[in-house]
């Protein structure tokens, strides 16, 4: 081996180890970053939904709006810009005249549109039937936005100046929605935010599958609705009284 | 006479001016994507109603117009017309070009496009955003292999494979293109698979109308001969797709005319949206599809090659109208949740959504496009893609062997 075949193979070698140096600590920090895998911890024993009576739910009434806001650290703001995470939605019947009003957030879908059109797979549904967005593979593409029927979802549009709760976190140029709370039913609190705030008690929590809940009850015995069931997506919030 | 394709020699002030030109274009964008990185799309007109604003304007014009630019060379390596043999190489260029252009503002708009390459890895079957990433890479492969095997004769066998696959190609990338919104269910402007054969069609014209204004500027810019039959073969094609175009357009209109369902959106689109409305009537029907045809069929400016240069930027101007009304004007429209009811809400649910794009989105989507026709103007003085020589005596004869 000449002198020159020496010095090319030492400076492979230095050069291979400086990219594995560089690709270790990157390497190291995917490890570190592997997040729970969906189906750890939650099961499809569980279907989570709300049921909505809105025969109950006052015009005028925000109080589910201003829990949910507080409880994930969303602005409240209104903007064409801001995150709503769940609105009040006034109805006026085109013919009768008659109003109602309810509030409206991610229906969590059985077969969510927005979970079929991401392309990273961040939009996903928990076996337990809640849809969620993994902020940490959101390319803020918003295919999801466009693919949502009841226009649940936010994209963060600015930087959140540390606004953040430790159990909700977010991020700027990703997309956003209703988590149902996960945290809360996670820890098993058996509640959502805005149905704990609700003072008529319009907003049912519970778990669709099992008989014994009394959301499960009240489908069984009273008539409800899917908004948009013509869209066959079986949703897991359902209203009554519209 | 026979063919001989040789570098632009590209040494002209006018050259460098383009490319200076185009470079500070596309500097401009690359400010405006750092921006809206670095503040987030709180800059940008875009909101949680539109969504998709005036980027995606231009890089869906771009995609769409990089799989119809691949026509002219499809016309000589698939239907055999070898009239447009010399025409062949450009042709596969510019798909590359205007396809990369689009790509970069589209990536370049992403919430988080530090992250777009998670696309590569994270893959979900039933997304048609991840099947156009597939389609999209090999839609480029393709278009380089043809480039390859029209500019190597040592890999000729393998040029008619080459043909037929970008050919093939392309035809299921503007599938791809149009069903990103043709499987939108919920929205009353989409869900429908005729927007696959519609940008299928649209395709068509708009790659060939931005080919014929590069071709146009290639030859006057490097002062090479331009027959009168080249020309009027293209001029005859942007006839017929302007024709299948307006048909495609006015298919998609009465189908949803015939769903009581879709009078509202109708009435927006055609009656009373505005900007919308105007932009489909006076930008898409008058400019892009009316006025072309008319100064390109009428026997006093058929013949007139400014008349065809023209009609090209109208029909261009007419494209973006067109993916205005579509991607803006779709969004615009609320959606409906509770049909018989009228909705109001913080979230501007039952009203008609407002949007402005701000400069930082001209800039992205302008840049995009400079991306393009630099890639081009830089391509055609290193690689040898133009013919000397595209006069009559030249190409025709060329035809009749």
């Amino acid at each position: 081996m000449n002198q020159f075949e020496q010095y090319r193979r030492r400076f492979i070698g230095g050069a291979l180890a400086a990219a594995g140096a560089a690709l270790v600590p990157g390497v190291m920090l995917i490890e570190v970053a592997h997040s729970r895998a969906p189906e750890e911890g939650v099961s499809s024993k569980h279907r989570w939904g709300l049921l909505i009576d809105t025969t109950k739910c006052a015009t005028g009434c925000n109080e589910c709006v201003t829990a949910c806001n507080t409880e994930n650290g969303l602005s409240g703001k209104t903007g064409l810009q801001d995150s709503q995470w769940i609105r009040k939605v006034e109805l006026t019947n085109n013919k009768t005249g008659a109003t109602h009003s309810l509030p409206m957030m991610c229906q969590h879908c059985e077969h969510p549109p927005c979970v079929d059109v991401c392309p990273t797979g961040a939009s996903f549904k928990r076996a337990d039937g809640i849809v969620l967005v993994d902020r940490h593979i959101c390319i803020g593409c918003r295919y999801c936005m466009m693919a949502c029927p009841y226009k649940a979802r936010s994209l963060v549009h600015e930087d959140l100046n540390d606004t953040q709760l430790a159990h909700m976190p977010r991020g700027k140029g990703c997309v956003e929605s209703c988590t149902l709370c996960m945290h809360k039913v996670d820890r098993g609190d058996g509640t959502t935010a805005c149905a704990e705030a609700c003072p008529e008690k319009a907003i049912v929590f519970g778990d669709l599958n099992d008989p014994g809940c009394e959301i499960a009850q009240r489908l069984a015995t009273y008539a409800s609705k899917e908004v948009r069931a013509d869209l066959g997506l079986n949703t897991g919030v359902r209203y009554t009284g519209i | 006479m026979y063919i001989v394709n040789r570098e632009l020699e590209g040494n002209s002030k006018g050259y460098w001016a383009l490319l200076g030109g185009l470079g500070a274009l596309i500097l401009l964008g690359l400010f405006a994507a750092y921006n809206m990185e670095h503040h987030g799309h709180v800059i940008t007109g875009m909101n949680n109603q539109i969504v998709w604003g005036l980027p995606h304007v231009f890089a869906v014009f771009l995609i769409v117009a990089a799989s119809g630019a691949l026509n002219v060379a499809s016309v000589a390596g698939v239907f055999g017309k070898k009239a447009y043999k010399p025409l062949a190489p450009l042709s596969a260029l510019l798909a590359i070009a205007l396809l990369i252009g689009g790509l970069a503002v589209l990536m370049l708009d992403l919430g988080r496009a530090d992250r777009a390459i998670i696309t590569a890895w994270k893959v979900n079957p039933k997304s048609v955003f991840s099947w156009n990433v597939v389609l999209y890479s090999g839609f480029l492969g393709f278009a380089a292999a043809y480039l390859w095997t029209m500019m190597d004769k040592t890999v000729k066998p393998l040029y008619p494979y080459a043909a037929y696959g970008a050919f093939v190609w392309r035809l299921i990338l503007t599938t791809g293109t149009g069903l990103i919104f043709g499987f939108l269910v919920a929205r009353q402007a989409y869900g429908t698979g005729l927007l696959a054969l519609m940008f299928i069609i649209y395709s068509l014209l708009y790659g060939t109308a931005v080919y014929v204004l590069v071709l146009m500027t290639a030859y006057l810019g490097g002062q090479r001969p331009l027959g009168a039959d080249v020309m009027r073969r293209l001029k005859n094609m942007l006839l017929i797709f302007i024709a299948a175009s307006f048909y495609a357009t006015l298919v998609y209109h009465l189908t949803n005319l015939y769903y009581a369902k879709e009078w509202e959106f109708e009435r927006f689109i055609l009656l009373d949206g505005g900007l919308y409305t105007v932009l489909f009537w006076v930008g898409q029907v008058i400019i892009g599809y009316a006025i072309p045809f008319v100064l390109m069929a009428l026997p006093g400016t058929r013949d007139n090659r400014n008349m065809i240069a023209l009609s090209s930027v109208l029909i261009v101007l007419g494209a973006l109208a067109q993916m205005y009304v579509t991607i803006i004007g779709g969004q615009a429209f609320p959606l409906e949740l509770f049909p018989g009811f009228t909705e109001k809400s913080s979230f501007f649910d039952g009203e008609i959504h407002a949007y402005t794009p701000s400069h930082w989105e001209w800039m992205l989507g302008i840049g995009g496009m400079a991306i393009s026709f630099a890639m081009v103007a830089f391509a055609v003085k290193i690689l040898r893609i133009l013919p000397e020589s595209l006069a009559d005596e030249v190409a025709d004869p060329h035809a009749k062997k």
